[in-house]
């Protein structure tokens, strides 16, 4: 059973490295810094914030059953590694022509309705979520400090169980937030992000088209 | 009274035999059931949708799997929903009578996908709609996480068959 999981989880590396070419990061690489709109009308950067070790990307969004099953866990991820120094920053990727519920507005009020704790931005023209190579939501890029870089260190899932958090037996991103936070690496760097594709404009579906 | 029973029961086996149990229209599969399903070898070729009420492209492309079915004897045609379990009386069971989809549906529970996804294909990102198609007597597979457009699906299998993928 272990060695499956393993194999499991070798494959979806070796698949993430495989697609790392022409879509996005990979584990290891230098990830882009944005500068993005939060719900509250200011503008929200990495680097912004100097006294932080890492981020908690997540690509996430109103509307997908699994982003929405995952937002307590989100909330709860800000609230124990934001002053650990590994907040959380939530990103929507998707185009609102696509998914009218997904717009800056219905970010806005559904921030409210959760209480987020956590910066919830807008990537309006797609181009972080390109440049990330996020394909679903939730998404996770686990990022990590180094100078003045900001390193990939795990891409994937928030744990194992896309419904029920009491039940998760595997929780990836806490995993390696705390294998980051020891100072050692990173034990399973990948895995598959489970959840709803990305809503793209048409002029992103075109740039994916041609990577 | 005895007339009025009678009467009563076969209402009732009228009714039931009418509709199906929860059980049998939909069944619900863990990871060896996915295992059984991708290994069924019944038909010449065998059709895998992985799809759920709440994802627009998914129910969007659903009748070109009817319209499949309908031209295509030969063809298992499974679709195995991705919906949480417990939405199976109050949206998917609704959804399927209302589009009147009488294919063969599973459910798929079990929220673990890392275990299972690669059992299916390793190229699968997790996103649906996905296609699984597989000729059982040879083995050859083709996988496909798109949305089909127009007939596209019915043009994918005539590919297939023709082995020029």
């Amino acid at each position: 059973m272990m060695v499956k999981l393993f194999t499991t989880l070798l494959l979806s590396v070796l698949l993430f490295s495989n697609n790392s070419g022409n879509s996005g990061y990979a584990v290891g690489d230098k990830a882009m810094d944005f500068n993005l709109k939060n719900i509250d009308g200011n503008y929200i950067s990495m680097v912004s914030d100097k006294d932080t070790k890492g981020y908690i990307v997540i690509f996430t969004c109103n509307t997908c059953p699994y982003s929405v099953a995952y937002e307590d866990r989100i909330i709860d991820l800000h609230k124990r590694y934001a002053p650990k120094g590994y907040p959380v920053i939530a990103i929507n990727p998707n185009d609102p022509t696509v998914k009218p519920g997904d717009s800056f507005e219905e970010m806005q009020v559904r921030a409210k309705e959760k209480s987020f704790n956590f910066p919830y931005v807008f990537d309006a023209t797609q181009e972080i979520t390109l440049a990330y190579g996020a394909t679903n939501t939730p998404h996770v890029y686990v990022v990590e400090k180094v100078k003045a870089d900001y390193l990939v260190r795990y891409i994937g899932a928030i744990d194992n169980n896309t419904k029920d958090a009491s039940l998760a037996t595997k929780k990836y991103v806490e995993d390696a937030v705390n294998n980051l936070l020891a100072g050692s690496s990173v034990e399973t760097t990948a895995t598959k992000a489970i959840g709803c594709t990305i809503k793209w404009s048409a002029a992103s579906k075109e740039k994916r088209a041609n990577n | 009274m005895k007339k009025c029973n009678l009467l009563l029961l076969s209402i009732l086996v009228i009714v039931t035999s009418c509709k199906k149990p929860v059980a049998e229209r939909v069944e619900v599969i863990k990871i060896d059931g996915i295992q059984s399903l991708i290994k069924e070898d019944v038909h010449e070729i065998h059709v895998i949708n992985f799809w759920a009420t709440w994802c627009k492209p998914c129910v969007k492309e659903l009748p070109q799997f009817v319209t499949l079915a309908a031209n295509h004897p030969e063809i298992n045609i499974s679709l195995v929903s991705l919906d949480f379990v417990e939405n199976l009386d109050s949206k998917v069971l609704p959804f399927l009578d209302k589009k009147e989809i009488d294919l063969r549906v599973l459910l798929m529970d079990e929220v673990d996908y890392n275990l299972w996804i690669d059992l299916v294909d390793p190229s699968w990102s997790g996103a649906i709609p996905a296609t699984l198609i597989i000729e059982p007597k040879t083995g050859r597979r083709i996988f496909l996480e798109k949305e089909f457009e127009n007939d596209e699906l019915e043009k994918e299998i005539e590919k297939f068959k023709q082995n020029i993928i």
